[in-house]
C-alpha cells in the first residue's frame, strides 16, 4: 500500500444473508437464482473454500465440491499425471488414485492418449477426462456447480446418467443450474436465491415457477433484438403478447388463450404486404411459425403514414420456457423481399404445470389399461 | 449411506484435517512442479545444476584470481561451491514461495485444502534441488581429497534446520504477498543481503581479524551459522565452527533463537490470513 495510514473504504456487500437449510442424506437439491444471488459463493462456503463471516455449516461425511472441471490441471503434464494428481488434489490418497486410474481412463474413453500431454487433448477430451476423475472420488456429498453445462450432447447425457446412477446410489447432491428441466427432473427439493436472500425452497416444480418469475418480473423482458432486415418501405414500432384478457404481459399461462400484436407505420405506398410470426425456442429451435401468405389472406394496400395492426390469437400450449418472436413483412411480389425483419424482436415465458420434457404441451390423455379388462388402472389427462 | 458423525465447515485454514493428506498433497505437488523444471526444456536438470555451478564459476574465478580473499583458505573451491549451493537453495525456496499462493489462485478458490501445503511444497521442491546439488558437491569433495569424518553426520540436522528457516520464511512471505505486493521486491533486495551476509565468498575468519564483534554479529544470522558450521564438519576441521565463530557455543542460541522465531512468526502470520486468503486474492 502506498499509503500505510490511508483508511480503508469498501462497501459492505452481503452475498449470503439469513439463508437457513437442511438437506437430508440421499437427497438430490438445487439451488437456482439470477446471476449475482449468491449461488456460488454458498456453494464454496460450503465446500470450505470461503469462510462465513456469520452463521454455522453442519456437515456429515466427505464433500466433493465440483466448482470447475479439471481444477489444477496441468496442460505441461500428460493425462496419466493430471489424473493422479487430479485424484489427490480431490481428496483421494495416492494409493487410491493410482487404483482408480484406468477407470478412469476408461470413462472417458482415452485410453489410446494416456501418454500425450494435455495441452495436445482437444477442449473436449480435458471435459471428459475432468468428468471421468470427478466421478471416481468418492464423497458422500457433492457439490456442483453448473459443470455439466460443458461439452457434446453425447457428454451431457453421459453426465445425466451418471448423476443419476450416484443418486441412486445414496449420495447426496447439491446442484446448482440455471437449468429448470434438469431442476425438475433431478431435484428431490430446490431452493431460489435472490440477491442473498432466500426467497422460495420447496418442490422443484415451484421453485423453477418461481425462479421464471422473477427472471421476467421487471415487465417485459428484456431486449433481446439480435437483427434487423429490410428495404425500410415499413417498419414494425412495436410488438407485445396479451393474455387472455387482452392484458400486455411478459408471462403467459400455459393452455391458455393469448395473442401476439404489432403495430406497423407505412413508409412508402405498399401492395399486399405478407405479415409471417415466427416464434423460436432461444435456442434456434423454431416452434411456431404462420404468415398471412399461409392462410391465403390478401392484406390490401397501404399510403404512406398508415399504420397497420396485427393480432395473432392462439392458445399457448408451449412447453414451458422463454421464447422469441420474430415478426416480418415482405413484399408478395419480387420474391418476398423483405420491408422489416426484426429479430427476436420481443419475448414472452410461458409457465405452467411441468409436462416433462418436450416442446409442447398437448391437449392429450393418458390411459393404462390391463388386456382383456375394461377397467382403466389410470387415468389422467386433461 | 452412512457418512459418519455430523461436523462443523468452519472453512479454510492453514493446517486442517487429516495430516496424512496434508503431507500427500504438499508432497504432490512438490514433485509436479520439480517434473516440470525438469521436463520442461530439453536439457531438463542440467539447468538447474549449471546455475549454481556458473556461479560459484565466476565467484571463484573473481575471489581467487583478482581479490585473492581465499587464497590462505584450504579447500576454498570446495567451501565456496558449498556456500553457493545452500545460499542457492535458500533464495530459490523464499522467492519462489513469495508468488506461491497468488499463482496457485486457481486451486485456492476452487478446492479446499490446507493452505500451509502451498509455500510447504515449495521449499519442498527447493530440496529435491539441494539434494541434488548436494551430490555434486560431494563429488567435488572427493577430488578435492576431503577426508570423510564423523562428523559428516551433522549434515542432516544442518539441512533441516534450513529447511525450517526457509519454510518459516516463505510461510511468511507468501502470506503477506497476497495483500502488500510490495514484498516482492523488498525480499528481493534482503535475499540479496544476506548472501553478502553469510561467509559464502568470504572466510568468517578474515572478518573476526578486523572487527571480531562485526564477525559475531554476522553469525547471529541462522543462514550464516548453518554455512560455516557446514564448512566446518564436512570440509576443513580447522575452520572455526559455528560456535567458535559467534563467540562460544551458548551464543549459538541466537541464531537458534531468531530460526524459530521466524518459523513461529510465519506460521502464526499464515494461519491467521489462511482463512482469508480465497477472498483476499
Amino acid at each position: 500500500m502506498l499509503h500505510p495510514r490511508r483508511r480503508r473504504t469498501f462497501d459492505r456487500l452481503r452475498a449470503l444473508d439469513d439463508v437457513s437449510f437442511e438437506v437430508a442424506e440421499g437427497e438430490a437439491f438445487g439451488i437456482v437464482g439470477r446471476n449475482g444471488s449468491g449461488k456460488s459463493t454458498l456453494l464454496k462456503c460450503l465446500a470450505g473454500i470461503y469462510r462465513a463471516d456469520a452463521g454455522e455449516i453442519w456437515l456429515r461425511g466427505r464433500v466433493a465440491p465440483f466448482i470447475e472441471l479439471g481444477v489444477g490441471f496441468n496442460p505441461d503434464l500428460t493425462a496419466r499425471d493430471n489424473v493422479l494428481i487430479n485424484g489427490i488434489m480431490l481428496g483421494l490418497t495416492p494409493a487410491a488414485a493410482r487404483a482408480r486410474y484406468d477407470a478412469v481412463i476408461e470413462f472417458a474413453e482415452l485410453e489410446d492418449f494416456v501418454d500425450l500431454k494435455l495441452k495436445n487433448y482437444s477442449s473436449g477430451m480435458q471435459v471428459r477426462l475432468a468428468f471421468a476423475v470427478m466421478v471416481q472420488v468418492e464423497a458422500d456429498l457433492l457439490l456442483i456447480d453448473e459443470v455439466l453445462a460443458v461439452g457434446d450432447a453425447a457428454f451431457q447425457q453421459k453426465c445425466h446418467e451418471t448423476l443419476t446412477r450416484m443418486r441412486s446410489e445414496g449420495r447426496t447432491v447439491l446442484l446448482i443450474t440455471h437449468d429448470m428441466d434438469a431442476i425438475e427432473r433431478f431435484c428431490d427439493r430446490a431452493m431460489l436465491l435472490d440477491r442473498g436472500r432466500l426467497a422460495a425452497i420447496g418442490a422443484p416444480g415451484d421453485v423453477a415457477d418461481r425462479y421464471t418469475r422473477l427472471n421476467f418480473a421487471d415487465g417485459m423482458p428484456p431486449g433481446v433484438e439480435s437483427g434487423r432486415a429490410g428495404d425500410g418501405s415499413a417498419a414494425f414500432v412495436d410488438a407485445w403478447f396479451e393474455d387472455e384478457a387482452g392484458e400486455r404481459v411478459g408471462i403467459l399461462e400455459q393452455g391458455r388463450p393469448a395473442s401476439f400484436h404489432a403495430v406497423v407505420e407505412v413508409r412508402k405506398p405498399l401492395g399486399d404486404p405478407v405479415f409471417t410470426l415466427r416464434l423460436d425456442d432461444g435456442r434456434g429451435v423454431g416452434v411456431f411459425e404462420t404468415s398471412s401468405a399461409h392462410l391465403g389472406q390478401r392484406t390490401g394496400s397501404f399510403t404512406t403514414g398508415e399504420r397497420l395492426q396485427v393480432a395473432v390469437r392462439f392458445e399457448a400450449l408451449l412447453a414451458p420456457g422463454r421464447y422469441l418472436a420474430t415478426p416480418s413483412l415482405s413484399h408478395s411480389e419480387s420474391a418476398g423481399t423483405p420491408i422489416d425483419v426484426r429479430r427476436n424482436y420481443t419475448s414472452m415465458v410461458i409457465q405452467g404445470a411441468a409436462m416433462g420434457s418436450g416442446l409442447v404441451g398437448l391437449p392429450h390423455d393418458l390411459e393404462l389399461r390391463r388386456a382383456g379388462s375394461e377397467a382403466p388402472l389410470a387415468g389422467a389427462g386433461e | 449411506m452412512s457418512a459418519g458423525a455430523a461436523y462443523r465447515m468452519t472453512g479454510p485454514a492453514a493446517v486442517s484435517g487429516d495430516p496424512r493428506r496434508f503431507f500427500d498433497l504438499a508432497y504432490t505437488l512438490a514433485v509436479t512442479d520439480f517434473k516440470l523444471r525438469f521436463f520442461g526444456s530439453v536439457l531438463g536438470y542440467f539447468w538447474t545444476l549449471i546455475r549454481p555451478l556458473m556461479l560459484f564459476g565466476v565467484l571463484y574465478f573473481v575471489f581467487s584470481q583478482i581479490v585473492p580473499l581465499g587464497a590462505d583458505v584450504r579447500h576454498f573451491p570446495v567451501i565456496l561451491l558449498s556456500g553457493v549451493v545452500l545460499y542457492t537453495y535458500f533464495a530459490e525456496a523464499t522467492s519462489a514461495a513469495v508468488r506461491s499462493v497468488v499463482d496457485r489462485e486457481q486451486l485456492v478458490r476452487k478446492i479446499h485444502f490446507p493452505r500451509m501445503v502451498i509455500p510447504l511444497s515449495v521449499t519442498l521442491t527447493a530440496s529435491f534441488n539441494l539434494v541434488l546439488n548436494l551430490v555434486v558437491v560431494f563429488f567435488f569433495m572427493a577430488m578435492a581429497g576431503v577426508e570423510v569424518r564423523w562428523t559428516w553426520l551433522e549434515l542432516p540436522a544442518l539441512i533441516v534446520l534450513l529447511f525450517l528457516f526457509a519454510t518459516g520464511l516463505s510461510m511468511l512471505l507468501s502470506a503477506l504477498f497476497v495483500r502488500f505486493r510490495d514484498v516482492r521486491p523488498i525480499w528481493d533486495v534482503v535475499s540479496q543481503a544476506l548472501f553478502y551476509a553469510s561467509p559464502v565468498i568470504y572466510p568468517i575468519e578474515q572478518v573476526a581479524q578486523r572487527n571480531e564483534t562485526l564477525a559475531q554479529v554476522a553469525m547471529c544470522n541462522p543462514l550464516a551459522a548453518i554455512i560455516q558450521q557446514f564448512r566446518y564438519a564436512l570440509i576443513d576441521p580447522g575452520a572455526q565452527s559455528a560456535g567458535e565463530a559467534i563467540g562460544g557455543w551458548p551464543m549459538l542460541l541466537v541464531p537458534g533463537a531468531i530460526l524459530v522465531g521466524v518459523f513461529v512468526l510465519g506460521f502464526t502470520v499464515f494461519d491467521r490470513m489462511a482463512p482469508r486468503i480465497a477472498d483476499d486474492l
